[in-house]
């Protein structure tokens, strides 16, 4: 598949001629999702995954487009119209030029049975799931995905790639509790649908007939999903080259702005990741340290952003149609720490255990405050111990201050792949956290 | 059909998309993106199938109805009960959106120059990044169904965005205009033209930098809240749009989008709000961001009721979800982003109906309150009950009067309770259908285009100025 899709590239890099400087992307796959609510398959999808992507710079000139078909015909119509379209536009003055050529990690998260799963797989996955809720009322989904996909620029730079992913992520209902509980891989057997079921239905019954808690600063524990929520506003607002260029960004290299125990990295080649080890404009992706033992160490650039910041090379984070947010990691890894999940719990004094963070949205980017509200099971814990289920609650906190030094009192040892990061863009690897504060402003009821 | 579906329907989706980037005075990108596809839907017993392929010969299509049968049998492996589709008139038809100049035809040139007028003023008037952008869609989609629809629909959107960011010393601040989303519509290039952005980027700017010297939003248990019609559309959508969603009130979407504090046995008789609250959900109006001729089961587009005199009597549905709550028909609310996606409950173009007052006498008739407007952040549960909103601008008014500017203005509040609180309602001159072309719902998640009609409001007792 690799090689075709490679010569398709040519194929359009050959249309394009020598005038122009050119990329171009395929990607071919399928992406499945099989969909239930109240404990039946109500939604059942699959997508025949085809794409190309083509940006070409005439003199400066930059356009680019995309489409869904690869024939001889529709291919020539995408150069013609993307050159027309090229040649109508003023020169840009920050048009980075191409990648070079340069090899990408040997890394590939793939597995064909995920690829080719049918739709009978991801059933019974569910069956499990609505299964081992037994009583409670269950929802949530199971897809996969497997995509195939090539780069080729006029600059003699070629990749391919590919990579799976099957996620399974459910909720059970109690009636007046809700709890959750999810699974991602690069491979659907290591799925098990009860086990999740179990989990989420666990939490839905420990999390039943919750009452109101006083709203005020209270220490948390941050399952691995509420953590993959904080990172992505990181990512997003502060480690975002862009939001650097501009001004916007907190990150300032060489400053302890975080906790000794944050140590952050983008990357592709984690055993636990999945995704391609290349970005969009096909540069390699690399292991890139963000956060060192607390001190900022680097930002993720695209090769727009690099060449405006004038300090070095794109760094593999170019997001296909996310130019103008600008870089972001695909592939955040968060180090683990040494304690188990529970060992965290039992070191709390009085604080809350949350299992998910619901509608976060920034406040201001410079100083990362967010609000949002927890979501699918919350605890009270006192002495180390969890002595009661609360109602949820909304919060209004940085969460740069969250993760600053002195603020973090623990780290997990459950280092675990999150399949959707926030926003969508990438899969984190992330443990549990133990914070040492969290403004809670208000009940959700009000 | 053939292969055990009690119904089926087929859309072909032809869509394309354009859309250029200016920042401080220069072009960044354009952006043109076409796809064509069939998306097949066919049900069985309690549970959909869908399948989609770009391939659109026959053979292709065919195996595609294969398929998407053979995706519902799976889904009949873990059954509900059977799921039955509300009638609807079988139609042949041809709609099409209404323009004056279309979009795709106005020169790229005239596009960009406008864009980079509108940030090269910004930038002079203060703004440290200055970011302007426009998007047209232009998409033509065939249905045809086993109840024997035959429908084609031509629909054109357009719409544009400019912001100003500037930074201080420990914060950044940003105003947007005509919104943080900008305005879009089923219109034409005259919708961007009317909008004036050059003529307001100076403004914006200014204000932008303005905030930045500008006192905090004052932290109040309860105050009068006066809330200008940008972000009252924000304010339907998140509050009231969601909330009558019927997939979400049945639980489909409780994993992920949530589901609704509305419940089903109280439709007709809930106080969603004061008898000032009208909402409608009316995919007809003219130039709206949420208007077609049919949704994408072939229900023709129809005014809904969904809140009368602050009654809760209406919600957003399908043939599916109608049926499954006992309605005797679909809202027609039903659509899906492209021939890949199943079409799902969406908004149409869910508004307040104006009511006799306006923003002069809101103010005028207030002794200490806060006008807010424009949208910066929005956060809601996931029951669509306890929302905590925050606008780019703000000013204080006392004895009548509009006062200081203030910055960060959010406000916080519980749905039925806050639109219990309207108290006053701007008319029909200040009636705007504010456009909504990122409303993200579903998996695989789907991005809907959705309007809602609005006024300047005034709510009495609201807390304000919660911060972290």
């Amino acid at each position: 598949m690799s090689d075709e899709l490679l010569d398709t590239c040519e194929r359009v890099l050959r249309l394009v001629g020598t005038d122009a400087e050119a990329e171009v992307t395929l990607t071919f796959g399928t992406e499945s999702l099989t969909r239930f609510a109240t404990s039946f398959i109500h939604q059942n999808v699959a997508d025949a995954v085809q794409r190309v992507h083509l940006r070409l710079a005439l003199d400066g000139r930059v356009a680019e487009a995309t489409g869904n078909q690869t024939d001889d015909e529709a291919l020539a119509r995408l150069v013609r119209s993307t050159l027309d379209a090229a040649q109508l536009q003023p020169v840009d003055p920050g048009w980075p030029g191409l990648a070079r050529v340069a090899e990408a990690p040997a890394v590939e998260h793939w597995d064909d049975a995920t690829a080719s799963a049918e739709p009978g797989e991801r059933a019974a996955r569910v069956g499990d799931f609505v299964a081992a809720a037994g009583d409670f009322e269950s929802a949530g989904f199971c897809s996969t995905e497997g995509v195939t996909v090539a780069f080729a620029n006029s600059a003699g730079q070629q990749l391919s790639g590919r990579s799976t992913t099957a996620t399974m992520d459910g909720i059970a209902r109690s009636g007046t509790s809700d709890g959750s509980a999810r699974a991602s891989s690069v491979s659907l057997a290591d799925l098990d649908g009860a086990a999740v079921g179990r989990d989420a239905t666990r939490r839905a019954r420990e999390s039943a007939d919750a009452s109101d808690l006083q709203p005020g600063r209270y220490e948390v524990i941050l399952t691995p999903s509420c953590v993959v929520d904080v990172l992505g506003f990181l990512a997003i607002y502060g480690f975002n080259g862009r939001a650097v260029e501009e001004g916007r960004s907190f990150a300032r290299i060489g400053e302890a702005q975080f906790d000794p125990a944050i140590t952050l990295t983008d990357d592709v080649t984690h055993p636990l990741s999945v995704g391609l080890p290349f970005d969009a404009e096909g540069t390699p992706k690399r292991r890139l340290e963000l956060v060192n033992a607390g001190v900022t160490s680097a930002f993720v650039k695209d090769r727009r952003t690099a060449r405006a910041l004038g300090n070095g090379e794109s760094t593999g984070n170019a997001v296909a149609g996310a130019g103008s947010w600008g870089a972001l990691p695909a592939n955040l890894v968060l180090a683990a720490g040494s304690v188990a999940p529970d060992d965290l719990v039992g070191a709390v004094e009085r604080g809350l255990l949350v299992t998910d963070l619901w509608y976060t949205r920034i406040l201001d980017p410079r100083t990362q405050v967010v609000t949002g509200l927890t979501r699918n099971g919350v605890w009270l814990i006192e002495d180390g111990r969890i002595v009661r289920p609360v109602t949820n609650m909304r919060f209004t906190q940085s969460y740069l201050e969250a993760l600053a030094p002195g603020a973090v009192r623990g780290v997990g040892s459950d280092l675990t792949l999150v399949g959707d990061a926030t926003f969508g863009v990438g899969a984190y690897v992330v443990p549990s956290l133990h914070l040492a504060s969290w403004n809670f402003t208000g009940g959700a009821k009000g | 059909m053939a292969a055990g579906a009690s119904y089926a329907d087929a859309r072909v989706m032809d869509g394309r998309h354009e859309s250029m980037d200016a920042r401080n005075g220069e072009i960044e990108g354009l952006t043109q993106a076409g796809s064509v596809g069939l998306g097949v839907r066919a049900l069985i017993g309690s549970g959909w199938g869908f399948f989609a392929t770009a391939d659109l010969t026959t053979e292709a299509a065919q195996a595609a109805g294969t398929q998407a049968a053979a995706i519902a049998r799976a889904s009949a492996s873990v059954p509900g009960k059977d799921l039955e589709l509300t009638p609807v008139d079988v139609r042949q038809d041809h709609w099409e959106s209404a323009v004056k100049e279309d979009p795709m035809s106005v020169p790229l040139a005239t596009k960009g120059d406008l864009l980079v007028a509108a940030t090269q003023t910004m930038r002079e008037h203060g703004a440290d990044v200055a970011l302007a952008s426009y998007d047209v869609w232009d998409t033509t989609k065939w249905l045809v169904s086993s109840e024997g629809h035959r429908i084609d629909q031509h629909i054109r959107e357009c719409g544009a965005q400019m912001n100003a960011t500037v930074n201080g010393e420990r914060e950044t601040q940003r105003r947007s205009y005509p919104g943080i989303r900008g305005q879009y519509g089923t219109r034409g290039w005259e919708l961007v033209r009317e909008m004036d952005l050059e003529g307001n980027a100076a403004r914006i700017a200014e204000e932008a930098r303005e905030l930045l010297t500008a006192p905090e939003c004052p932290s109040q248990a309860a105050t009068d809240l006066i809330i200008g019609s940008e972000q009252m559309a924000l304010q339907i959508h998140e509050s009231v749009g969601h909330a009558v969603e019927l997939d979400r009130i049945l639980g489909w979407e409780a994993a992920f989008a949530g589901t609704s504090w509305l419940d089903l046995t109280q439709l007709g008789s809930l106080r969603f709000g004061s008898e000032l609250m009208n909402v409608t959900a009316d995919a007809t109006l003219p130039g709206a961001l949420g208007s077609f001729g049919y949704d994408d089961e072939g229900t023709p587009a129809h005014p809904v009721d969904i809140v009368k005199d602050g009654i809760w009597v209406g919600a957003l549905s399908g043939r599916d979800s109608a049926a499954l709550a006992g309605l005797s028909e679909s809202g027609g609310a039903v659509r899906g982003d492209g021939y890949n996606r199943l079409p799902m409950v969406r908004m149409t173009n869910v508004g307040l109906l104006p009511g006799n007052s306006s923003l002069e006498k809101m103010i005028e008739a207030t002794d200490d309150g806060i006008f807010m407007d424009t949208n910066r952040s929005w956060s809601i549960d996931d029951k669509r009950l306890n929302f905590q909103f925050g606008c780019e601008i703000g000013w204080e008014i006392k004895n009548g009067k509009r006062g200081r500017m203030i910055k960060n203005p959010t406000y916080t509040g519980i749905g039925p309770r806050f639109w219990g609180s309207l108290d006053m309602l701007g008319n029909e001159s200040e009636w705007t259908f504010w456009g909504t072309p990122n409303c993200g719902k579903g998996q695989p998640g789907q991005v809907g285009h959705t309007g809602h009609p609005s006024v300047p409001c005034r709510f009495r007792g609201v807390r304000v100025g919660v911060r972290g």
